[in-house]
This record gives structure tokens, sequence and C-alpha cells, in this order.
């Protein structure tokens, strides 16, 4: 793993808080929306919060499908739900609402959660059961397991160590 | 009978949203290493590379359904059961998927931690 996929996963976190908060925020201003008039969305957009809250909703899809090349799903998909966490702690100290014990339960759940994946590696592949053990003490994979997995699928990404950019 | 339409909306929602992870994850596991791609053959190449995945529209267009079958499934049922329950069946269904389809190891860490943050959305959303 390195800085930058570390950047990546975060960006994932944050894009995705802020830009569902934001487009929350920004529809409440502009009203419901019926079925019937649908010019409605068309006036939804150009309300600032809206506009903003997409654009940050594209950045979280461009890290999270930046992400996906390189992690597995099931180890990309707990930092998205660590957004859910950083929303609750942005309404506690930035808004001042009140959080109740079963919600503290949730951000509780959800980091534990966070941190039993975050230990592992990022990628895994069943077709390469033996990945090299010790070989990489920073939690990541082993470029090597990932080269097999590329060699696996008829190599269309060129062979290469992750180690030597870290 | 008004909460059998509400949980067959909120299966929908998941069985979509999982349809369109599972379709990203294998795209873009499919383009490759995104940064290394980009250092060799600059940031075109790999717009190039994704818009040329029939996987990725396939994706998209399942998560858009997913979407779309979530705002119909809020107008069936109470936001405080649809959301959150979509959410959190997401992440177990997509531990599955990920297993199933993507060849991905999930050991008992990874299951741990789907259960665990399953729970905790669905405590947060609630």
């Amino acid at each position: 793993m390195t800085f930058r996929k570390y950047l990546v996963l975060a960006g994932v976190t944050v894009f995705a808080a802020a830009g569902d908060s934001m487009l929350s925020y920004g529809m409440k201003q502009t009203g419901s929306i019926s079925i019937h008039h649908l010019q409605g969305l068309v006036l939804a957009v150009l309300n600032p919060y809206v506009a903003v809250g997409i654009l940050l909703l594209l950045a979280f899809f461009a890290s999270y499908m930046n992400a996906l090349s390189w992690a597995d799903l099931t180890y990309v998909l707990p930092a998205t739900s660590l957004g859910y966490v950083l929303l609750a702690l942005v309404a506690k100290f930035a808004l001042h609402e009140q959080i109740s014990l079963l919600r503290w339960l949730g951000i509780a759940l959800i980091s534990g959660g966070v941190g039993f994946v975050a230990g592992g590696p990022a990628l895994t592949h069943q077709e390469s059961p033996a990945v090299p053990k010790g070989a990489n003490d920073d939690g990541t994979a082993g470029a090597a397991a990932h080269n097999r997995a590329n060699a696996l699928r008829g190599a269309k990404a060129p062979l290469f160590h992750e180690k030597a950019e870290s | 009978m008004r909460h059998v339409y509400t949980w067959i909306g909120i299966l929908i929602v998941v069985f979509f949203s999982v349809v369109g992870d599972v379709l990203m994850a294998r795209a873009m596991k499919q383009v490759g290493d995104v940064h290394e791609l980009w250092r060799r053959s600059g940031l075109w190449s790999v717009v190039g590379r994704v818009l040329t995945n029939s996987n990725f529209f396939l994706g998209v267009t399942a998560m858009a359904v997913a979407f779309f079958s979530l705002l119909f499934a809020l107008s069936w049922g109470d936001v405080s059961l649809v959301a959150p329950a979509a959410a959190s069946l997401t992440f177990i269904g997509n531990a599955f998927a990920a297993k199933i389809f993507l060849h991905e190891k999930v050991d008992r860490r990874r299951w741990i931690a789907a259960v665990l943050v399953a729970a905790g959305v669905a405590l947060l959303a609630g």
C-alpha cells in the first residue's frame, strides 16, 4: 500500500459522505419532486448545494473505481461505510446534534468492521492461495499474487512490482 | 401486504446494487492498476480502457437501475426501514457475490467485517 492508495481510500470515504450530505441539504431546499413534474429535477440541479453534491459524488465514483482497480470489492466497501461514521461525527461536533446510544453502537460496529478488513491484504485471489507470507508485512496482498492473477486473466496489464514504488 | 411490497422493493434494490458493484469491480480488475497504467501511458489511456470495457457500462446501468428502484421503494415503504435495510443487506450480498463471482478470498476476517458493518449501518441509518 502506497501513501497515494491510502489517499484514494480516504477520498472514497470523504467524497461519499460530503456528496450525500450536500445533496440531501440541497434537495430539502428545493422541495419534493413528483413524477408528474419532472422539470423540478432540472431546477434542483441549479441549486448550488445539489450541483456541488453531484460533483462530489462524481469524485467519489472516480476514487471508488480507482480503488477497485487495485483492491478487492470486499476491501473497498467497508471504506465507503466509514463515511456513515464520518457523517455522524460531523453531526455531533460541527452541528451539535444529539447522538443516541444506538448510533454510537453503530459507529463502534462499523469502525470495528473496518479495522478487521484493514488489517488484512487488499487484494486476494482464490486462484493463488499461496500468497507469500512475510513477503509483504505492510498488509499488501503481494505483488507476486497480483501479477499471477493478471497472468491468469491473459495479462492485459503488464507485470510490475508494487514494492518498487512504495 | 404492504410489508411484502416493501421487502420486495428492498430486495430488488439490493440485487441491482450487488450486480452493479460486482460488474464494476470486475471491469476495474480488467482495466488493471490505474496508478501504474496512468504513470506508464497517461490519463487518456486509463479513460480509454475504462470506456471500452463492456462490464463498466453494464455496471453503471445496474447501479442506475438500483438508484431508481430505491426511489420507488422509498415511495412504498418508510425511509427509516428501506434505506438502512437496503444498505446493510447490500454489504452482506456483496460479500457473497465477491466470493462467488469475483473469486475473492472472503476469509473469516472479512465475513466478520461484513456482518459488523451491516449491523452498524442498520443502527446508524435506522
